[in-house]
């Protein structure tokens, strides 16, 4: 038994630093915003041209011209701001933004990240990811350790075609936390009641234990 | 100058097949809706298509991917089309997959007179092949080149006679580089007002990027994802 997705969301919240821009990818990512740490003060960034990114709108009240990256009805906070996709673009490559939390199907031991293309099955395409990736220095990745056939997606090398290289330095699963340098996932917490080994048999990357591995506070 | 014209039908007026089209918008929202209707009417086909993503099924662009008028596409994100994924699949489409800071950067290079610039997104991915690498501060970056179009077609919020644009909210997105980036640039605009009533300090795009605006009617400005909170 590992985290849901909720709780993965809950841990990376933990990382969030007051005064910090955020971009939240779709899917888990979404979701660190419910967990904001109280006394903590970010903004959320959404490339569609938004800053200030607000919950999701009453009933009623959804308005059809303001939505998020994933297209969601969502509402504005106090002194947010609309922009067009280049100065968006200019914030998230001219690293304005602190942090960017996107989900991946793969990642692999040096930091190489996959979550855009299946070749002949899926090709929705990258979207914002490879412009995030390429430039954030701090990419939090957001995911299941293991698809749904069970297979590891933390590994060697990545099998799926590249949104970025070496760019992710850290990730948040449902077992562990687990920081990637020097070419290998360093376990920094387990997830309650997750063992190492657990971790260790369903992580196909070089895996670095050292000493007691602490469960996360959540 | 008077940038008026009375109906979508001028609006589009010498849009051949053939042609490479700019269309604003971020998946629904922002699209020119009246004038993609035009374009499903007046049939013209092989379009090479700029614009983020490519519609649903049955609204925005995946009315002309419905019809075949579209050759070819250059987006960032095509995910919501099941249309457009088969037509990709089978080949019968060709599709340009790009980065969207890169889409929205080459549209404003294009208008801005920059024919090319480095960006880190996408290398050592298959957006990078073919591409000149670079190396600055030590960093590698690829050369991305200029786009541009045949016709831009915007939508706006409010747009006076003389062609300034208003957008709203997050239907910003993409117009307003397009609407640089169009030899000609067409805007459609939910309120259409006489030269003086726009303040010129909130004009978003200046009146010299776009030569034909018009009065949309009937929009139906469709939410792709309706999401809401209890009270």
């Amino acid at each position: 038994m590992g985290l849901d997705k909720n709780g993965i969301a809950q841990r990376i919240a933990q990382e969030l630093r007051d005064g910090w821009y955020v971009n939240l990818g779709i899917g888990i990512p979404t979701l660190v915003a419910n967990y904001i740490p109280e006394g903590i003060e970010v903004e959320f960034q959404s490339e569609n041209g938004v800053l200030g990114m607000g919950p999701f709108p009453f009933e009623g009240e959804e308005d059809a011209d303001l939505i998020n990256a994933g297209k969601q009805t969502i509402t504005t906070m106090k002194g947010a701001s609309f922009f067009d996709s280049a100065t968006s673009f200019s914030m998230i490559r001219g690293q304005h933004v602190q942090l960017t939390v996107l989900g991946a199907m793969e990642v692999s031991e040096n930091g190489d990240i996959a979550n855009w293309k299946i070749p002949g099955k899926m090709v929705k395409g990258m979207g914002g990811a490879m412009d995030l990736v390429a430039s954030a220095d701090n990419i939090i990745v957001a995911m299941m350790h293991s698809n749904r056939a069970g297979v590891s997606k933390l590994l060697k090398k990545c099998s799926l075609p590249l949104t970025g290289v070496a760019c992710v330095k850290k990730v948040v699963t449902d077992l562990a936390v687990l920081e990637i340098k020097d070419g290998a996932f360093h376990l920094l917490e387990r997830a309650p009641g997750v063992s190492v080994e657990e971790i260790q048999s369903k992580t196909e990357g070089n895996l670095i234990v050292s000493g007691d591995v602490p469960e996360m506070n959540i | 100058m008077n940038k008026v014209v009375e109906s979508v039908e001028q609006a589009v007026d010498g849009i051949k097949s053939n042609m490479t089209l700019m269309l604003g918008g971020f998946g629904l929202c922002g699209i020119p809706e009246n004038s993609i209707a035009q374009l499903v009417k007046s049939g013209v086909k092989d379009l090479t298509c700029i614009s983020n993503n490519a519609g649903v099924d049955d609204f925005g662009l995946g009315l002309l991917l419905q019809n075949k008028q579209i050759k070819k596409m250059i987006s960032s994100y095509v995910g919501e089309n099941d249309e457009f994924e088969r037509q990709m699949l089978s080949g019968e489409l060709e599709v340009d997959l790009i980065p969207q800071g890169s889409l929205a950067e080459r549209c404003r290079a294009g208008g801005a007179g920059i024919p090319a610039f480095y960006t880190p997104a996408g290398y050592g991915t298959e957006v990078a092949v073919g591409k000149e690498v670079r190396e600055f501060n030590g960093k590698p970056h690829i050369l991305e080149s200029a786009l541009y179009a045949d016709f831009a077609i915007v939508k706006a919020w409010k747009g006076d006679t003389e062609g300034n644009l208003v957008y709203k909210a997050t239907a910003r997105n993409f117009n307003p580089m397009m609407a640089m980036a169009g030899k000609i640039t067409i805007a459609e605009v939910e309120h259409l007002v006489p030269a003086g009533e726009l303040d010129p300090n909130e004009i978003h795009t200046p009146g010299i990027f776009v030569q034909r605006i018009f009065q949309g009617q009937h929009f139906e400005k469709r939410i792709e994802q309706r999401t809401t909170r209890s009270r």
